[in-house]
């Protein structure tokens, strides 16, 4: 696989618009049939600090976001400083005249000649952008028209004058940036974030109830739901504190509403008594948890895999669950609808486990096909009158027809206690018994849907990557690379972590010469997890813990480091 | 016509002579005077001796959590507003570990019910302080006197313009029965702390000490001057007074809200058609 991509970042203080140019920039690619992955850094302030948005884009497949930068735009000196160690041999930065720093490829952008207000300066960076790149200007045009018609025509011409202007002056100061590829695509797709595809999912899902504490990196999930559930009648509520949340979702779940609560470590952590309550309830709740660094607030903007332990193990007591980890956007979205499928089914909590990098990673995806879908599972809404109606009716496969309070003449009782079949509280320790195998009976049906991992690469590999999540890029990536070295490698993907079913995987496990696991976390919880399960014992773990993601080089660089 | 029959006669965990018997009589009867079938009520509560009740009466119920009785409510009448939500759980439920909760729905104006069985003391863990203990009151837990003042939930309710706000004693079932029956009509949040005896354990409020102080508003009461009810919801002593003291006709949770119109969550089906309409915003 050779390399045809650029690795576009731009930098600066959080408050001077990078986002808003790197939102228009991949927008524009997208739209103009290339393949992008957007990684985003950010601090944990509204202003200030130092952010950066990195794209890297290609008319072929982009997996994984790249160490080194091709252009830097830089909003302010800082950007430079940073930076300026990671750029490529061709790299060409762009920072306004008043920035020192000396380079040939460099062009020192006059930008308060170029725009006539300093909120022009995203527009401008833009214009400068699409030359380099030698984007059609008529996808910018009709961007800036999209999101500056509701200001009016006078601002959609400024900006188009600015854009222009910008292009121009770009062209006459020439710095000989080698034009991206052209794209090859046409078909429509659509640009998504993670959270994005995860709202999406819940929404397909049926998922009409929402109850959050807002926490980075997972609000999104709930803003997305917010912004476009409406419209198909979903009902969201910030709740007083992580506690409310997840017990609200429950007493709505109860209700019939169908549930997803999104949160991060801290607030899941908070959390974990209303995910006990769920499994001994046996109610339906999906939690989507995007990772950050912990332990306690960690680094609230950073990514990270190190929350798979607290999910794996959140709740007192033994009941079931399984856990996705969705690895790109269309996982994201299609592992959604099955958790929810999965909840309403089995009755029992269900995760997604996600992390800042795939949260905030923006990639051009095929529009979701939503013929596809299956009805979701749902509650029996018959009205008929059941005077013997039992929530916890005891049933070969563990799970209870689950109707609902207030649509008939029978009655739900749910308990926190131990209860009876009628839901009733008790203390007959020999029904006790009964109902705890009752609920772990549904681990069956769990188990008879497992997601298998994906197995990419050479078969009897030298070498074997073993991964989940987000990490599935930069992994495939790193594999391709060593494969063009004349390597035999291979990886493997989890994106469902919880339960495992070992004829999955440990054939080829055991085929493979060296099996190293890739993972976000300081202990290599998914190989602890594996070992567990499996007694396999990895040969190496290469981990990675300083909140950023993985990229190629990371893990080749690990690997050599390894050896 | 609803029968309070219907409702059920059930073998309790309680002690003869709890404040919790006359409270779950009150309920039945106001629930039955309200001609509400037992289907189309809910029950939360959270863990105590109070938030047993729902097991000793026949409804629908969640019976979740300690101090956790008002966030499942809210979700459930969020997710079918047609249920009548009624919530019972005891002063160290409600104002003690889920004392966030109770502000949270003061504010969001939810229309529940909350029926707090106010004993002054922690009945189920024997008898350890608990928010409404008096300042000074000894126990096993506190033996140098309860250390902290006591929370008064009628006036912060107040103080927050809660939609209804009343006190009750369990001791005079039919005036608490009808107290239970506003409630439930109220559009709103509605708050019932009602002081009942815990005969195990507080050995300071007794029957006896409620029912000297226990008095009934004056006829000419107005609940909806809020200075008048500040000062009324601040007697807690020597009289303690009866009846509403405090309503309001703030408009309930949801009602400005779209989404919330309609019916249960439960029989809304996910439109396709409006999903594909969504993705083209992300082209």
């Amino acid at each position: 696989m050779s390399d045809t991509s650029v690795n576009i970042v731009i930098g600066g203080e959080a408050g001077q618009g990078l986002v808003t140019v790197g939102d228009f920039l991949s927008k524009a690619l997208v739209r103009a049939g290339y393949e992008i992955v957007v990684s985003q850094d950010y601090m944990s302030r509204v202003r200030g600090g130092h952010n950066t948005y990195a794209i890297r884009t290609s008319p072929d497949p982009v997996l994984a976001p790249k160490d080194e930068i091709d252009i830097l735009v830089a909003l302010n000196a800082e950007t430079v400083s940073l930076h300026s160690d990671a750029l490529s041999e061709r790299a060409v930065v762009l920072a306004d005249e008043s920035v020192s720093f000396e380079s040939k490829r460099r062009l020192k952008v006059p930008f308060k000649e170029l725009i006539p207000k300093t909120i022009f300066e995203n527009t401008a960076a833009l214009g400068i952008l699409a030359q380099l790149l030698c984007l059609e200007k008529t996808w910018f045009h009709r961007l800036i028209e999209e999101t500056f018609s509701k200001k009016g025509k006078e601002i959609v011409q400024q900006n188009i004058d600015v854009f222009e202007g910008a292009f121009a002056w770009s062209q006459e100061n020439d710095v000989s940036f080698e034009c991206i590829a052209p794209a090859t695509r046409t078909e429509k797709r659509l640009r998504l974030h993670g959270n994005e595809a995860i709202a999406l999912g819940a929404l397909a899902a049926g998922v009409n109830f929402c109850s959050f504490y807002p926490m980075t990196p997972s609000t999104s999930i709930a803003l997305n739901l917010i912004a476009k559930g409406e419209r198909m009648g979903l009902v969201a509520e910030q709740a007083e504190d992580e506690i409310a949340a997840v017990n609200m979702a429950l007493g709505a779940s109860f209700a019939g509403a169908c549930v997803l609560v999104p949160t991060s470590g801290g607030g899941f952590a908070l959390m974990t008594e209303g995910v006990s309550l769920a499994g001994m309830t046996e109610t339906p709740v999906v939690f989507a948890l995007a990772m950050r660094p912990g332990p306690a607030t960690g680094l609230p903007t950073r990514t990270a895999q190190s929350d798979l332990n607290l999910v794996l193990y959140a709740g007192h007591g033994d009941f079931v669950r399984a856990i996705f980890t969705p690895g790109d956007i269309e996982e994201c979205f299609y592992l959604t609808w099955k958790a929810v499928d999965l909840a309403e089914r089995v009755q029992s909590p269900m995760f997604i486990l996600t992390d800042q990098f795939l949260a905030d990673s923006y990639r051009a995806v095929a529009p979701f096909d939503l013929d596809s879908l299956a009805d979701v599972t749902k509650p029996d809404l018959s009205e008929e009158p059941d005077s013997n109606y039992m929530r916890y009716a005891m049933t070969k496969n563990g799970v209870s027809p689950r109707k609902l309070p207030g649509f008939g003449e029978f009655l739900v009782i749910a308990d926190s206690d131990e209860h009876t079949q009628d839901g009733h509280i008790t203390e007959d320790l020999a029904v006790a018994v009964d109902m705890a195998d009752k609920r772990m009976r549904k681990m069956d049906i769990l188990k008879e849907v497992i997601v298998p991992p994906t197995l990419d690469g050479d078969d009897i590999p030298e070498l074997l990557l073993v991964c989940f999540g987000s990490t599935k890029g930069a992994a495939l990536e790193a594999a391709s690379m060593l494969r063009e070295a004349g390597g035999k490698v291979a990886v493997i993907h989890f994106s469902q972590v919880y339960p495992l079913d070992s004829a999955h995987f440990l054939d080829v496990f055991e085929s493979a010469d060296r099996v190293v696991f890739v993972e976000g976390n300081v202990t290599g919880q998914f190989a602890d997890l594996v070992r567990k399960e499996t007694g396999f014992e990895a040969d190496d773990r290469i981990l990675r813990y300083d909140g950023l993601p993985f990229t190629a080089a990371y893990i080749i660089d690990r690997l050599e480091a390894t050896r | 016509m609803v029968s309070v029959d219907e409702y059920g006669e059930f073998e309790t965990a309680w002690c003869p002579g709890c404040g919790n018997f006359q409270i779950l009589k009150a309920l039945k009867q106001a629930l039955a005077g309200l001609g509400l079938k037992p289907h189309q009520v809910l029950v939360c509560s959270g863990i105590g001796q109070a938030a047993k009740t729902p097991h000793y009466l026949k409804c629908n119920a969640f019976n979740g959590l300690h101090g956790r009785s008002l966030p499942p409510a809210t979700g459930a009448k969020l997710a079918n507003k047609n249920l009548a939500v009624v919530v019972t759980s005891g002063d160290g439920c409600n104002y003690g570990e889920g004392g966030n909760h109770f502000l949270a729905a003061v504010r969001r104006n939810i229309n529940i019910t909350l029926l707090a069985h106010d004993n002054q003391i922690y009945g189920l863990t024997k008898g350890q302080a608990s928010p409404t203990t008096l300042k000074g009151q000894k126990t096993k837990a506190q033996p140098f006197g309860a250390p902290s003042d006591a929370f008064n939930p009628v006036a912060v309710a107040v103080a927050m313009h809660a939609g209804f706000v009343a006190r009750g004693f369990s001791g005079n079932v039919d005036h608490l029965a009808d107290l239970i029956q506003q409630g439930i009509q109220h559009e709103g949040f509605s708050l019932i702390d009602i002081s009942q005896p815990c005969v195990s354990f507080n050995k300071v409020n007794t029957f006896g000490w409620y029912k000297e102080r226990c008095k009934p508003l004056p006829e000419d009461y107005d609940p909806t001057d809020w200075g008048t009810a500040m000062n009324t919801a601040m007697q807690f002593g020597e009289t303690i007074p009866q009846g509403v003291i405090y309503k309001n006709d703030r408009p309930a949770f949801g009602s400005n809200i779209p989404a919330m119109q309609g019916e249960p969550l439960a029989r809304r089906n996910p439109d396709l058609s409006v999903l594909a309409e969504i993705l083209e915003e992300y082209a």
